[in-house]
């Protein structure tokens, strides 16, 4: 969340960044193309059992098989097609509901700004898990409501981002210009502000990606997200945790999550420092 | 100053009343049927037990009547009846609260600590393979899962190294301390059982290790950002031509001024802490209110679900209140809106 992007340290050619931005590009590609290839090249079926259950890595299996003998590389590497559509789908919805939220907000002022922003501030009162779980847990498990409540969790960051924005663009000349001019609210909003007032939206949601992931697959872990027998990341390393002496079956989920955290992390890094230079 | 604090105050009733209805609401728009949680499957065909556990819980009330039972009962302090435990939500979280507290703050402890050296290290080598380490630490700790380094350490260091117990608070054969605050370091200490003292640390390490380290990220980043920023100004420039030490020059001159913007993420970071107590707690099976969320939701237990929530946004708004204060009186240039 916005929170953690923290502050970077002051401007210096950021030319010592770019291998981060490279690391960050193929670690995210390299998921992405898995996601969506895997079917034409893997081994072994993730759902099927291919072998003796709870065995060690192996020449075979790479990553050794879990509690009922599937292997758990093959279902490490098609957990990246559950992780990357939910977190495009919770990421892009928020942006969207929580920018118009945002806007609106910052652009009609007086009363729709005060009830819109203590909707943000309820929601925001929450520590984030715990409503994701109540809104998780009040919708029933499963995939799709996972991400509902990654979405509840979510937006408001980027309402209170776009509503800073946007009250910022909103006092320049320009605007009083087109307003002089006869432009019409929604004209002024999409034409005029909206493109100016993007830029943190855009650096703040490639860094969220990681931390969307991640709270997935907590809810995952904790039983309200995929279902069994989904090869879901946080439900993997659920298996990992009831069979505790077998350490691989949590392996290769877990350095999944992890990569994919860095990865969109050392994007968004690079992607601040190329578009806004300025000290955030 | 006076003035903001007060009217803080006042607001926060109105944001906790909103906080209520909003987890009120959350959970009645349920697709899951809260009887289930309530009736076992067997007795779901029989009417006459359908019909009294919807009496005796609520449930065949009207929403609007529900929920003004809810917000009278909250006023008097009272969350409920949980589903599954049987007992008042309040009684449980109560009962659960010295854990996870004295997880949080041993957690705290690590994570602040670390973060504040870590932020001072990497501004110290700036762009320097020093500081390229201390940055990378630091977000593996804030982007790493803590359900599973905290599983692969659990297993690490109890099965393989035999270094730390298993999970949990105490030995399964120790006696708890004499109650006084709950903590069994802290109760220990007091009633001198120096052997349970260490015993209650020792199941600490690991938990508050991996959760602290959840917030290294975010601290160190703030550390090295604002120590950047005051190592560039001119007092430290006059500071080194004096003939201060690089250490001094750091610590003395440097380090009190860099703090004052992390104040406020410390006091920030305790939302993530609460975040990641939920996880750790289920992992390392310590009973506190993280391991009981994770029991309710899993059980769809409304009432305890509710209450865990608004429990951790009254703490999580008075926190962000008391640092907002504090972050006030630290630095008398702020201007409080």
């Amino acid at each position: 969340m916005s929170m953690v992007l923290g502050a970077k340290a002051q401007g210096k050619p950021k030319i010592t960044l770019r291998p981060v931005l490279i690391a960050g590009l193929l670690i995210v590609g390299f998921w992405i193309v898995v996601a969506l290839t895997i079917d034409v090249w893997t081994v072994y079926d993730p759902l099927k059992l291919v072998a003796r259950k709870l065995q060690p890595p192996s020449f075979e299996h790479w990553l050794g098989t879990d509690a009922l003998g599937r292997d758990v590389m093959t279902r490490t590497l098609y957990g990246a097609r559950y992780s990357i559509a939910i977190s495009m789908i919770v990421v892009v919805c928020s942006v969207a509901f929580g920018s118009l939220v945002g806007a609106m907000a910052g652009f009609f002022g007086g009363w729709t700004d005060s009830v819109l922003m203590r909707l943000v501030d309820i929601t925001l009162s929450f520590p984030p898990v715990l409503l994701a779980m109540a809104v998780a847990a009040s919708l029933g498990p499963g995939l799709q409501n996972t991400a509902i409540a990654v979405i509840a969790v979510w937006w408001p960051v980027y309402a209170r981002l776009m509503r800073g924005q946007v009250l910022d663009v909103i006092s320049r000349d320009h605007i009083e210009a087109a307003r002089a001019g006869g432009a019409s609210s929604y004209r002024l909003l999409t034409k005029h502000i909206l493109p100016l007032s993007w830029t943190p939206t855009i650096i703040s949601a490639t860094m969220d990606f990681g931390q969307v992931v991640l709270l997935a697959a907590s809810l995952s872990f904790i039983g309200l997200g995929a279902q069994p027998p989904s090869p879901e990341w946080g439900s993997m390393i659920s298996d990992g945790a009831a069979h505790f002496y077998s350490w691989w079956i949590a392996f290769g989920p877990g350095v999944a999550i992890l990569s994919l955290g860095l990865g969109f992390n050392f994007i968004g890094d690079a992607l601040r420092d190329i578009l806004d230079p300025r000290e955030l | 100053m006076t003035q903001y604090v007060f009217r803080r105050l006042i607001s926060m009733p109105l944001l906790l009343l909103g906080v209520a209805t909003m987890a009120f609401f959350l959970s009645h728009f349920t697709q899951a049927d809260p009887l289930s949680a309530l009736v076992s499957e067997r007795q779901m065909g029989n009417p006459e037990v359908v019909a009294a556990a919807k009496q005796r819980w609520g449930l065949d009330r009207s929403m609007p009547e529900q929920y003004a039972i809810y917000v009278k009962n909250l006023v008097t302090g009272d969350l409920g009846v949980s589903f599954r435990t049987r007992r008042p939500v309040l009684t449980d979280i109560a009962e659960r609260l010295p854990a996870t507290l004295e997880l949080v703050i041993f957690a705290m402890l690590f994570g602040t600590t670390s973060g504040i050296v870590l932020g001072v290290v990497a501004s110290r080598f700036h762009d320097r393979p020093a500081d390229y380490a201390a940055r990378f630490f630091a977000l593996f700790g804030s982007t790493v899962p803590v359900f599973w380094s905290g599983l692969l350490l659990l297993y690490l260091f109890t099965v393989k190294f035999g270094l730390i117990p298993g999970p949990g608070r105490l030995d399964a054969r120790a006696d708890q301390p004499p109650f006084v605050t709950g903590m069994f370091t802290l109760d220990a200490l007091l009633s001198g059982q120096f052997g349970t003292f260490l015993d209650a640390l020792h199941h600490l390490v690991l938990p508050a290790f991996v959760l602290g380290w959840s917030v290294t990220g975010i601290i160190s980043r703030l550390v090295r950002a604002s120590m950047l920023d005051v190592l560039g100004q001119d007092y430290i420039l006059a500071a080194r031509a004096k003939g201060a030490g690089e250490a001094r020059t750091l610590l003395r001159h440097a380090l009190p001024n860099a703090m004052i913007p992390t104040l406020t993420i410390v006091g920030y970071s305790f939302a993530y802490l609460i975040t990641g107590a939920v996880l750790t707690e289920a992992v390392f099976a310590w009973p506190g209110i993280g391991s009981y969320a994770v029991d309710s939701a899993r059980t769809l237990d409304y009432p305890a679900i509710i209450g865990v929530s608004l429990i951790g946004a009254t703490a999580f708004l008075l926190t962000n209140l008391v640092t907002d204060v504090a972050y006030a009186y630290a630095n008398p240039r702020i201007k409080l809106g």
